[in-house]
């Protein structure tokens, strides 16, 4: 029989084997997920797939057309960074801009609007908190018409889409949206921000304010709206960031 | 003659052992995030004692510019943090143990003395599995986690969870909580590590194999 000392020694070594082996096999579990293919923006293709799962996850558990961002009183509106120009390039002038609609089951561009036809939609002001995905946020004011108001009037049916894909004019910059999140009330194509124009560093003539997502997804300038049920090309997804990048 | 006792229980050992490598994996995409906007400070009105963090502590630790990444690893061990996290509460729940973590009125008083111990000005008070500043710690370090997760979730999900957020004070407030309750994490492990190599060998060994021999002086961590 084991005196107490040789069984406290017996459980040691096992103890200590145990964890030994607990921390081989966490390497191991760490260097499966980060191994294997990268996808894009050099973030590996398992953790991508977790954060699809999560989508899916919140999607299905949490997200709601009536969950709302947070309205603000006006008192509390602060200055927004002009953060990114990605896309910005080229000066548009609001005469000679066109907001070009390729529907859901389209080939190709269909129609090609102007500021006059997107206005005539009901209008609809906002003051929400704008949320960078580096970390700071801005209540901010826009006004605009609703994107699911757009859909319906322009191209009845296209809701059935998967995804709405939008690019800058000179398709510099792109989002892909997910159709729950861009028809959510508060999805808005504004062209005011803070009771004035937007300016050009904020996207004139017409940009995309998206509060249940983070600002990447805000797309500014746009010039074609496409719906489709492919997964549109993403500018920051592309360079590391979820697709999703909702709040 | 020593007979052979039981400190921590399995699920006790392998919770607090998973527990450390996601912790710290959490830490670490946690200030890559939070670089990319690092508002926080130590200061009273202008002036700033610490600001967190400065220039040279980002180039020294490369924390800088992982942004991306850096949200691709925290949304995917946030499961295991949180998993992990309610198998031990779950199980300290169930198996009665919390009776022995969670302090009573007295523990409070009883935490002096064994601040007092530590510090070398008195004798340790007799204790249970954990003293009475383990009992407050360790409780404590509970909440916290849970409190993380919260205030996590409310900076994850500020729209769909948005009452949740607002409850916290809003959304840069929970954002200055979650980032605060970490820094808590990072001093209470520096204090742990300190009071673990004090406590010495036998206490280390009793969370790796579970028991230690009974009788001598176990003041363990």
């Amino acid at each position: 029989m084991l005196s107490n000392e040789q069984e406290l020694a017996r459980r040691t070594r096992r103890g200590f084997l145990a964890l030994g082996g607990g921390a081989v096999a966490g390497m191991a579990g760490l260097g499966w997920l980060s191994a294997g293919p990268i996808a894009e923006g050099d973030i590996p293709a398992n953790f991508r797939k977790v954060l699809g799962l999560n989508e899916k996850a919140i999607r299905s558990a949490l997200y709601s057309n009536d969950h709302l961002a947070p309205a603000f009183p006006a008192s509390a509106i602060g200055k927004i960074k002009a953060n990114g120009d990605d896309g910005l390039d080229d000066d548009v002038e609001d005469e000679d801009w066109r907001l070009e609609i390729q529907p859901y089951g389209a080939d190709d561009v269909t129609q090609k609007l102007t500021m006059e036809d997107v206005k005539s939609l009901p209008h609809h002001e906002q003051i929400i908190e704008f949320k960078c995905v580096e970390g700071w946020s801005t209540v901010t004011q826009f006004a605009g018409v609703r994107l699911s108001d757009f859909t319906a009037k322009f191209c009845p049916g296209s809701e059935r889409a998967a995804c709405i894909g939008m690019h800058t004019p000179n398709e510099e910059y792109y989002v892909g949206i997910d159709m729950p999140s861009a028809m959510h009330p508060q999805t808005l194509l504004a062209w005011e921000m803070n009771s004035e124009p937007l300016t050009d560093e904020h996207g004139a003539p017409l940009r995309l304010v998206i509060p249940v997502k983070y600002g990447i997804k805000n797309i500014k300038r746009i010039g074609t709206i496409e719906y489709t049920d492919t997964r549109p090309d993403d500018y920051w997804a592309e360079r590391g960031y979820d697709w999703y990048a909702g709040l | 003659m020593q007979t052979l006792e039981l400190k921590h229980r399995l699920a006790t050992r392998w919770t607090h052992w998973v527990n450390f490598p996601v912790l710290t994996l959490m830490i670490m995409s946690g200030l890559w995030i939070y670089w990319a906007y690092d508002p926080y400070r130590i200061g009273l009105g202008d002036i700033t004692l610490v600001h967190m963090f400065p220039d040279w502590f980002y180039k020294v630790s490369g924390i800088d510019r992982k942004l991306a990444f850096g949200m691709a690893i925290h949304f995917v061990f946030a499961w295991l943090f949180m998993i992990n996290g309610f198998v031990y509460a779950a199980y300290t729940l169930f198996s009665g143990e919390w009776r022995e973590l969670v302090p009573d009125a007295k523990c409070f008083s009883e935490a002096l003395a064994v601040v007092k111990h530590d510090l070398g000005l008195g004798p340790l008070p007799p204790q249970g599995r954990y003293n009475a500043a383990q009992r407050i710690t360790y409780s404590l370090i509970i909440v916290m986690g849970f409190c993380s997760l919260l205030t996590g979730l409310a900076i994850y999900k500020p729209v769909q969870l948005s009452w949740l957020t607002t409850l916290l004070g809003g959304y840069q407030w929970a954002r200055f909580e979650h980032f605060w309750l970490t820094m808590g994490y990072v001093g209470f492990f520096g204090i742990h590590i300190g009071q673990v190599i004090r406590a010495g060998w036998p206490n280390f060994r009793a969370m790796v194999c579970g028991y230690d021999l009974a009788k001598g002086d176990s003041n363990a961590q």
